[in-house]
């Protein structure tokens, strides 16, 4: 039996409803997005009564699928004022799933300001109480007092700066430890969160019943499929590239090729991008022994275990994980190339409940605006913690890159529909900026990765420079991986299934072993085709035209070193993306 | 009358740095007319263990032949997000 958790934050109550049929084969940002169209009307104020925040697990998770672990966040966002869903690795999205909970759907608000809550969930049903001396403080300290009260319990919640409703909060979930650092980063839906009341929802899946799965020998044809796939391509494998050196083995590649963004997207080169690569940052794990690790999994059951554990020079635990994205926006986009300093951002950002990529590009605009100097490790260290203090300048910066250009008057501001661009320069990488400036998501790079095969050789080989034929490539990575974000599959399989076929071919097949459906490979677009329509529409309903997938103007006209390209993919070819859908 | 080029060896491959692996980067003197696929071979790297190249920051395949001042980078398969 699965369930959606309806919880009603304006009465206080808590609901068990059995699945309506539509949505019986939907999971992940298939689910979210279907019932943010359904039920949230576009033109809602995100941070009032009528959003909803929406917490589903993917297709196959909580099942023995490999790297499946993961859970989708959707709703309104307060960021892009258009449909967001932001996407997590985490045991709580196992234990949810094992629960025979498909969805859970926050809906209303407490009618007293600033009342905070935790919802309590267990094989037997939920409840909402007061969240107490939970509220207010780091979560690190509330991670700490989460299993002090609850024990070995999941956890989801929104920090500091998620209760004071601010745009680059995210939402935070539980890595295998308890850390508070698996973060549904993008888009603010930590301020929804907070201004619904909720501080955190705490699970408990002892006695869970786990994930019916309608076909058995179909599910484990597709597993062995799957694995034999990740296990031999020389990204996914044990001991391959992204076991060994993490994300952040990127960084060296992207300055290469002149595509990582520099002192706020001003070049595409970092003259200190060595210091801060993935490279660099295992070794100085291993030389400094004690607590640090790479190879660390975000969720139990995941054969890529990517992660790692940054210690201090003494060996003692800083901070999990130092990704890709964060290395570069607290380093190389805010020209810092101390790494000690850049983990000590990314727990700030942990601790305060920030999106580290919003934060890096905000960082990158407060120093293009002369707050700060590019390269002033310890006045971004300041400044960030702002943020969680609740001061006005941390009002600001904890609202974004383009809420704190537009009060400081600056014009470089890489955003798209309002979001910070992560770590790839359009101007050198032009299909990633495609889908950057079409994404129904603002400017999102997971959700149309083309960087696969226009910098990694994965799944083809593309000229990045060349600015023609990227609006078909953007739109066929963009469809795939919204199918694929609504499985819980871990998006780094399809640099495995890409290039395998056979592997491609078992994930779909785990789908159907769950579902009892016969989806093909060919249906994988298609579906995924149908999930855009559903995000577009509901994006048109809110405002959205053409004239908001465009890139952010600089982009035009600023040629960007070291290959001194401006962003010449023309606005008819952008517009193809969605209109040949 | 030999050539001068700049090579770069990431992650896994950095093993096979004739400078030793504490260095970046190390530069080479080749004959004029050497390519990719030859430079590999007399830096003793797999050529299984590659995955591409990018010289002077764009992508070129095997076959290219290098030219003076050239800088290389060298790469395993490396993906990430």
């Amino acid at each position: 039996m699965k369930y959606f958790v309806r919880v009603n934050m304006a009465k206080g109550t808590v609901e068990f409803e059995e699945v309506p049929e539509k949505y019986k084969n939907m999971g992940g940002r298939w689910l979210t997005s279907r019932l943010v169209y359904d039920e949230v009307p576009a033109t809602c104020h995100p941070l009032g009564p009528n959003n909803k925040l929406i917490f589903a697990p993917g297709i196959v998770t909580g099942t023995s699928a490999p790297c499946s672990g993961r859970i989708s966040v959707g709703g309104k966002s307060p960021l892009t004022g258009g449909i967001k869903e932001a996407n997590a690795g985490t045991p709580a999205a196992q234990s949810l799933a094992k629960m025979g909970i498909k969805a859970i759907i926050v809906e209303g608000q407490p009618k007293e300001k600033d009342s905070f809550f935790i919802l309590r969930l267990t094989k037997d049903g939920g409840s909402l109480e007061p969240a107490g001396d939970l509220v207010g403080i780091g979560l690190y300290e509330f991670a700490k007092r989460i299993k002090e009260k609850f024990g070995n319990v999941d956890f989801i919640a929104t920090g500091p700066t998620g209760e004071k409703r601010m745009a680059m909060s995210g939402v935070c979930f539980n890595d295998k430890d308890g850390r508070p650092c698996r973060y549904a980063g993008r888009g603010g839906l930590g301020a929804v969160m907070g201004a619904k009341g909720l501080k955190a929802i705490i699970i408990d899946d002892t006695g869970a019943p786990g994930v019916n799965i309608a076909d058995q020998d179909l599910f484990k044809t597709g597993q062995r499929k799957l694995a034999e796939a990740l296990r031999e391509h020389g990204v996914t494998k044990p001991g391959g590239t992204l076991n060994s050196y993490g994300t952040a083995a990127l960084i060296n590649v992207l300055n290469e090729a002149g595509g990582l963004p520099t002192r706020n997207f001003s070049a595409g080169r970092f003259e200190g991008a060595s210091k801060i690569a993935g490279e660099t940052i295992a070794e100085i794990i291993k030389q400094r022994k004690g607590s640090g690790t790479t190879g660390h999994p975000c969720h139990p059951g995941c054969i890529i275990q990517c992660g790692n554990v940054w210690a201090r020079p003494d060996g003692s635990e800083h901070v999990s994980c130092l990704e890709y994205e964060s290395v570069w926006a607290l380093g190389a986009n805010c020209g810092i190339d101390d790494i000690d300093a850049v983990a000590e951002l990314v727990w700030i950002c942990n601790d305060s409940g920030l999106d580290t990529i919003e934060a890096g590009v905000t960082l990158g605009v407060a120093m293009e605006a002369g707050l700060i100097k590019f390269g002033d490790a310890q006045g971004a260290i300041n400044l960030l913690k702002e943020c969680a203090k609740g001061t006005p300048l941390g009002h600001i910066i904890g609202n974004g890159a383009a809420f704190t250009g537009k009060a400081f008057g600056v014009t470089r501001v890489p955003t798209v529909k309002g979001q910070g661009m992560p770590a790839y320069e359009p101007r050198a990488v032009k299909g990633i900026g495609v889908t950057y400036m079409t994404s129904t998501m603002g400017a999102d790079h997971t959700a149309g990765y083309t960087v696969a095969p226009e910098i990694l050789a994965v799944g083809g080989k593309v000229d990045p420079l060349v600015a023609g034929g990227k609006a078909e490539l953007s739109r066929n990575f963009q469809a795939t991986t919204a199918f694929l974000d609504s499985t819980g599959y871990c998006l780094f399989i399809s640099f495995a299934i890409l290039d395998i076929p056979t592997g491609f071919e078992g994930m779909v097949e785990t789908c159907n072993g769950v579902l009892g459906t016969k989806w093909t490979t060919d249906d994988v677009i298609s579906m995924g085709k149908e999930i855009l329509k559903i995000e577009r529409a509901f994006n048109e309903a809110a405002g959205f035209t053409k004239a908001h997938d465009r890139p952010p103007e600089f982009m035009r006209y600023e040629p960007l070193p070291p290959h001194n390209n401006v962003y010449d993919v023309p606005d008819e070819e952008l517009d193809k993306v969605f209109s040949e859908l | 009358m030999s050539i001068n080029i700049r090579v770069r060896l990431y992650a896994t491959l950095n093993k096979y740095n004739p400078r030793g692996p504490n260095t970046r980067e190390f530069t080479l003197e080749i004959e004029p007319g050497t390519n990719l696929l030859k430079l590999y071979e007399i830096l003793g790297i797999p050529p299984e263990e590659i995955k591409q190249a990018f010289v002077n920051g764009r992508r070129v395949e095997a076959d290219y032949i290098l030219k003076d001042n050239d800088e290389i980078g060298i790469f395993p398969p490396i993906a990430g997000g």
